[in-house]
């Protein structure tokens, strides 16, 4: 039996989908089996940013109703032989399926995969009930503003009410801003908050980059971003990894720059 | 007040007395105890008109004012004891009064609740007299109180001392960093209005219908019996 984990944060545009896609990638490149389901009815985001759009026969809805059975349904990667998706429907609405359908489902993954990461739409409405009612765990993921702290606390309260435990990503950090006071650190989050950080993300452009390419920035070693959701799945499965430094080791040639006072 | 109900009627010293008649330029008034079970309320009333106080019920139309104490009575029970004087043909009920019920005063200590846990953004948490929460109140969140409010962390939210009027009520936190504070009808607005640089605990109180913050050391100036400890 797998484990379902909802990705959420009650405000939206803080990177629920690209959290849903990293960390799922970053799982079945690990050799897990995993299958990551889009609540996000009428909005759906992780096709694209998987690449998987031009795949989809059945969604969500379909299977709701009956049009199809669940495997019918599920998407194959492309990059990965054990990684799957159930899209949502784009035409329909969040009211066209219960909790208690979502939860059918997804107890219906979690017998064939290790995990089912479940991407939450924004809000706290049907959307978010659907998306949390098969989950055994939640990460939140929140970015260093008072608006998406605010809203991730609230939804922190709500999982606590349905006994959820979550953990949360604080994501789109950026070290410079950070350092000169002008963004919320990690330390303040977490006191508000107080639950477990579960890792921070480092703001990337290659994050953005490689979502417009339908590919995973997670497959990018490169990328700073991609280091971090490795890490994060990583501490999922029970490793124990230090938190990423926030600063970019410099080289050499920038030091020297910097010495300079040219860099 | 209530003893002077009961003098005066003191025929017999065995039975309790729990009816007193008075008379008034414009008639009567019946002040019955509000301690005793309605029903032996009702039987003793009963009796003194029909029985003990024969002389009252003869002669013109008298008005009554019946005075129930602090006692609360429904409609129902309203109505048997207008029934039970209107028997008599001469008395005629103006009105049934009661007095409020005086609110159980909350006391310093007294009716402190202990709560643990954390107030999120969206919740809210409503207590009738002194709270004691250990735990943060996050913004967003809010909590309401009728009586003080002490947080045993950081509070960061909204937090209404006093919320029925109680002048006296004081917030006290160990990080006083809220989004906004309320002692009875006064609203204050940090950063705005205050603004406190050090991290020491601190309460918010009522001076003069201004709110103020204070450390949390000059408590025992505000209050009026300080706890004195002997050397």
């Amino acid at each position: 039996m797998g484990e379902a984990i909802v990705i959420t944060s009650g405000k939206g545009g803080v990177g629920k989908t690209t959290t849903s896609a990293n960390i799922g990638t970053a799982l079945a490149l690990l050799g897990k089996k995993v299958c990551m389901v889009d609540t996000d009815i009428g909005l759906r985001n992780l096709d694209v940013v998987m690449g998987l759009e031009n795949r989809i026969i059945y969604d969500l809805i379909d299977v709701a109703e009956g049009r199809c059975r669940l495997n019918q349904a599920l998407v194959k990667d492309k990059r990965f032989e054990e990684l799957y998706m159930l899209p949502a429907a784009q035409t329909k609405d969040k009211t066209d399926i219960s909790p208690e359908q979502v939860r059918d489902m997804v107890l219906e993954l979690k017998k064939e995969f290790d995990y089912v990461i479940i991407d939450c739409p924004a809000g706290i409405e049907q959307g978010f009930r659907n998306a949390v009612a098969g989950a055994d765990r939640a990460i939140v993921v929140t970015t260093p503003e008072n608006a998406a702290v605010r809203d991730a606390d609230r939804v922190i309260g709500l999982l606590e009410q349905t006994q959820i435990p979550a953990r949360l990503v604080i994501n789109r950090i950026r070290a410079n801003m950070v350092r000169n006071g002008e963004m919320l650190d990690i330390d303040e989050i977490c006191q508000v908050l107080a639950i477990d950080l579960l890792g921070i993300v480092p703001d990337d452009e290659k994050v953005i980059r490689s979502a417009n390419a339908g590919e995973p920035t997670v497959m990018d070693p490169s990328s700073r971003a991609a280091i971090a959701y490795r890490n994060i799945a990583r501490r999922m499965l029970g490793d124990m990894v230090p938190l990423m430094p926030l600063e970019e080791k410099a080289g050499v040639m920038k030091r020297f720059r910097k010495f300079l006072g040219i860099g | 007040m209530k003893e002077s109900y009961r003098e005066g009627v003191g025929t017999s010293v065995a039975e309790k007395q729990h009816i007193t008649i008075k008379g008034v330029k414009d008639g009567l008034i019946f002040l019955l105890d509000d301690t005793c079970d309605f029903s032996v309320l009702l039987d003793e009333l009963q009796f003194k008109l029909e029985k003990s106080h024969q002389q009252l019920l003869t002669g013109p139309i008298v008005h009554v004012q019946v005075k129930l104490g602090t006692r609360q009575v429904n409609e129902e029970e309203k109505e048997r004891i207008k029934a039970a004087i209107r028997n008599q043909g001469n008395l005629l009920v103006q009105s049934i009064d009661s007095e409020a019920r005086l609110e159980p005063k909350a006391e310093d200590g007294n009716n402190l609740k202990v709560l643990t846990g954390i107030i999120r953004s969206g919740q809210t948490l409503e207590h009738d007299g002194n709270l004691l929460l250990m735990g943060d109140l996050n913004p967003g969140g809010s909590l309401l109180c009728t009586g003080d409010i002490f947080v045993l962390g950081a509070l960061r939210g909204l937090a209404h001392a006093g919320c029925k009027g109680k002048e006296d009520s004081i917030i006290a936190a160990s990080l006083l960093r809220p989004t906004q504070l309320r002692i009875c009808e006064v609203i204050s607005r940090p950063p705005d209005e205050w603004m406190t640089g050090d991290a020491m605990m601190e309460f918010a109180y009522l001076s003069e219908g201004v709110m103020k913050i204070d450390k949390l050391t000059q408590l025992h100036r505000l209050r009026k019996l300080p706890a004195v400890f002997r050397a």
